[in-house]
């Protein structure tokens, strides 16, 4: 299969994604708003193509711990759902945290707490960002804001979790899931030999075969040991953080005002960026794109020269934490953000913007 | 006749197989696990299968089942070993994937993994450790623990009306369309460990063949937990245990044929 | 070029699928496209609506406060979108079961018989492309050559045989809007 342009969802074009990256399992349970991933791969029957395995798991609890399973074989393996299967999940990646296996894991989030509504949220922030689960561990944290990056995102998050053998998610929400725009997935790769696996992943389970045996478990219980382990795992973020942050700057430069926003929400606020350069306002906008590891250096010089920053997420105030953080609070941050499955226009977040800032529009 | 005119080669007529290691098992003298982990390490040596053999071990006793039979193993989270399990075998289907699992791994936190295993039919076999009893938390109670009998969390003996009923487990995978084998077996009498053997072999055989789950229930004693000597451990489940786990195949399918 | 859209009426109608040809149309002609159904707010009201933006460069919110055209397709959806159509923008209405028509004076308003005309035609289902015609009669953004590729990228190959249906629905459409 060569590349293709098409018009997709972003959930569908996930799931091509995935097919075409040569991935080797995906584990899951329908959950609404994500459910056309695992839909458009029993469609595609990529079994008979490229031998993927895809599975319809009895639990989000089982599917996790089958993407368990696959990573300690050095497989490419996925999982995707929404906020309450992930909260659900959380014993498996903590797990795989623990045993240093990579995995795809991806959560279209909806918004929370408890059952909560299938509408759009960023609520999730905190579970993706700092933890999660039980322990000291990170994710790295991918957002997509276009049907594009939901494709992209797939081999980048599978890359770098082969590079790190460390956990990637793609953190994204409904309206980006649902959203569909034209998309260049890319050409088919050949998924990896068993030869091939054995030779980048040689700490897999694949048979004790002219090798000494391999034993993947997160227990320690010798306490030297375990304290061993987690500074190996905290150099391994340490590396990540010097490596892999990734930020989007849109009109920053002469930016009197910054507007901070991830995923969906960046969209809209682009938006309101064009709308208030249009007034006169000098707004920039910063979009993480990795939101672990915070683009912390980025945002701290963008906003050298800014009179404020208003952080858009759909949620009551997370991701502000890391922005305050990245500037010291050496510049005023406010937060603005719509819950229970809202999504602001762009006008409103202009509001927003000129009532927290007393700003008057020429 | 001198010892060490007994003691050479070709006078040899047992020996501990070769993948079982030289390490101290952590396990309590008496415990039936011993037996259980030499069954299967001396199954996959005979059947060549050491190099492609995969062992998912429990949370309980069994824990570190992995530090004892030197095959390649991941470590499960409580209960989710048969999930892992699934997904090791359909993506190395080529492989011997099994479980090592005690009752209340298999039959309380993860009974709907196992049972969902057992009815998409995965090509696994599982071992079903069946004491009665949580062994390394200390003895409380598991899903399997006979009324009336005393744990440290029904101290005054399982009562129904508090605790519910004993949960036999393995008849219930046996109605189910996608299990190939389901036997009951026991280690506790030479003859019993031979028969054993043989069902683990088959599981494991089954595994290999791609012919659906394999689940073997081992019915052990747990001399520690039920705080008895290992001897009266196994008098006591002989007595008591058989009774409301009696001893043989469940379901055999190659044998109906 | 950039036209800000969105389509509203009751669920049944095509809304969703008259969108997503739309959306097809732009992409046979290398436009960006996006097609974002009602979600979150604006699903409220028993309505169905889906807002599609075509243009020549990247397009920033899938969701928008005011449009260049406002598509509607019974009374509810014009009371919520009259107010939302941008100074100079089109609105399009099909008439049918229309008590209050929309009043503005600052906006292009053009309606089309499609409920009538889809009887006439023993089609229901010819509803929304009749629409789409009219739509595409007062706002050319992509040719009727494109939506017809579009439509055969987005139908699957057995449904192939209702394109010719298809077209004439869409010149249906064309002939009937009327400047209002």
């Amino acid at each position: 299969m060569k590349e293709e342009v098409k018009l997709m969802k972003g959930n569908e074009a996930l799931a091509m994604a995935a097919i075409r990256y040569g991935a080797d399992g995906y584990f899951g349970y329908p959950i609404t708003p994500q459910s056309e991933v695992l839909e458009k791969l029993e469609a595609e029957m990529p079994w008979d193509t490229t031998g993927m395995v895809v599975l319809q798991a009895e639990s989000e609890v089982a599917a996790i711990n089958m993407v368990y399973g696959g990573a300690c074989c050095g497989k490419a393996v996925m999982t995707s759902t929404s906020s309450p299967g992930f909260s659900l999940m959380q014993e498996g990646v903590s797990f795989m945290a623990a045993s240093e296996v990579p995995a795809l894991l991806v959560n279209v989030m909806r918004g929370g707490p408890g059952l909560g509504t299938i509408h759009p949220s960023q609520a999730d922030y905190f579970q993706a960002t700092k933890g999660g689960g039980h322990g000291d561990y990170h994710m790295i944290v991918l957002a997509p804001s276009s049907v594009q990056e939901m494709t992209d995102f797939v081999a980048l998050g599978w890359d770098l979790a082969f590079k790190y053998r460390c956990l990637s998610m793609i953190l994204t929400d409904g309206l980006i899931g649902q959203l569909m725009e034209k998309v260049v997935l890319p050409e088919q790769r050949p998924r990896r030999t068993e030869e091939q696996i054995r030779q980048q992943c040689p700490w897999a389970v694949t048979g004790a075969k002219g090798r000494k045996n391999n034993i993947i478990t997160s227990l320690e219980l010798d306490d030297d040991k375990m304290e061993a382990n987690n500074n190996r795992f905290q150099a391994t973020y340490r590396e990540i953080e010097k490596n892999e942050k990734r930020c989007e700057l849109v009109n920053c430069d002469d930016a009197d005002y910054l507007i901070v926003a991830f995923g969906s929400q960046a969209r809209i606020t682009m938006k309101t960026m064009e709308l208030a350069r249009e007034q006169g306002i000098k707004v920039g906008l910063v979009r993480p794109i990795t939101l672990w590891p915070f683009p912390d250096e980025h945002l701290r010089q963008a906003a050298k020269n800014v009179k404020g920053i208003l952080v858009e997420e759909l949620d009551a105030g997370q991701m502000i934490e890391d922005v305050k953080l990245a500037v010291d609070c050496k510049v005023p941050v406010e937060h603005y953000g719509r819950l229970g499955g809202n999504v602001p226009t762009p006008d409103e977040v202009l509001d927003a913007l000129k009532q927290k800032f007393n700003i008057v529009s020429k | 006749m001198e010892i060490n005119d007994i003691i050479k080669p070709e006078n040899l007529v047992y020996k501990k197989p070769k993948l079982l290691n030289e390490r101290n098992m952590h396990y309590c003298p008496g415990c039936s696990h011993g037996v259980v982990h030499k069954l299967v390490a001396q199954v996959i040596e005979e059947m060549g299968a050491e190099e492609y053999a995969i062992g998912v071990s429990p949370v309980g006793c069994a824990v570190f089942a992995y530090n004892y039979i030197d095959i390649d193993w991941v470590e499960a989270a409580h209960g989710r070993a048969t999930a892992m399990a699934t997904a090791i075998k359909r993506l190395q289907p080529g492989k011997l994937v099994f479980t090592y699992q005690g009752d209340g791994d298999f039959a309380a936190i993860g009974t709907c993994e196992s049972i969902h295993a057992c009815n998409r039919g995965e090509s696994i076999a599982i071992i079903f450790i069946n004491n009665a009893i949580y062994g390394m938390t200390g003895g409380q109670m598991a899903p399997t623990t006979l009324l009336g009998q005393k744990t440290s969390t029904c101290p005054y003996g399982r009562r129904a009306d508090l605790n519910g009923y004993p949960l036999a487990i393995t008849p219930l995978l046996a109605q189910l369309d996608g299990t190939r084998y389901v036997t009951r077996q026991a280690v506790h009498t030479a003859a019993a460990v031979r028969k054993a053997k043989a069902a683990i072999r088959k599981a494991f055989e089954n595994s290999m063949e791609g012919k659906g789950t394999s689940v073997v229930e081992i019915v052990s004693t747990c001399n520690t937990g039920w705080k008895m000597s290992p001897e009266k451990a196994n008098d006591w489940m002989v007595e008591n245990m058989f009774k409301k786990y009696p001893l043989g195949d469940l379901k055999n399918v190659d044998a109906e044929k | 070029m950039k036209e800000e859209i969105i389509i509203a009426g009751f669920g049944g109608q095509g809304v969703l699928s008259m969108g997503k040809i739309l959306a097809y149309s732009g992409l046979m002609e290398d436009k960006e496209v996006t097609w974002m159904p009602s979600y979150g707010p604006e699903q409220r009201g028993g309505t169905a609506n889906v807002t599609v933006i075509l243009s020549d460069e990247r397009i920033s919110s899938p969701i928008l406060n005011s449009y260049d055209s406002v598509i509607v397709l019974n009374q509810q959806s014009l009371d919520r979108f009259e107010s939302k159509v941008k100074p100079g923008g089109v609105l399009i209405y099909d008439s049918y079961g229309i008590h209050t028509p929309p009043t503005r004076t600052d906006i292009k308003i053009y309606k089309v018989d499609a409920t009538e005309a889809s009887f006439e035609m023993k089609n229901a289902k010819s509803f929304n492309m009749i629409v789409l015609g009219a739509y595409l009669k007062v706002r050319p953004v992509v040719t009727i050559e494109n939506v017809l590729k579009g439509l055969k990228k987005s139908l699957p190959e057995r449904h192939w045989n209702l394109i010719p249906m298809n077209e004439e629905a869409l010149k249906k459409g064309m002939s009937l809007v009327v400047d209002v």
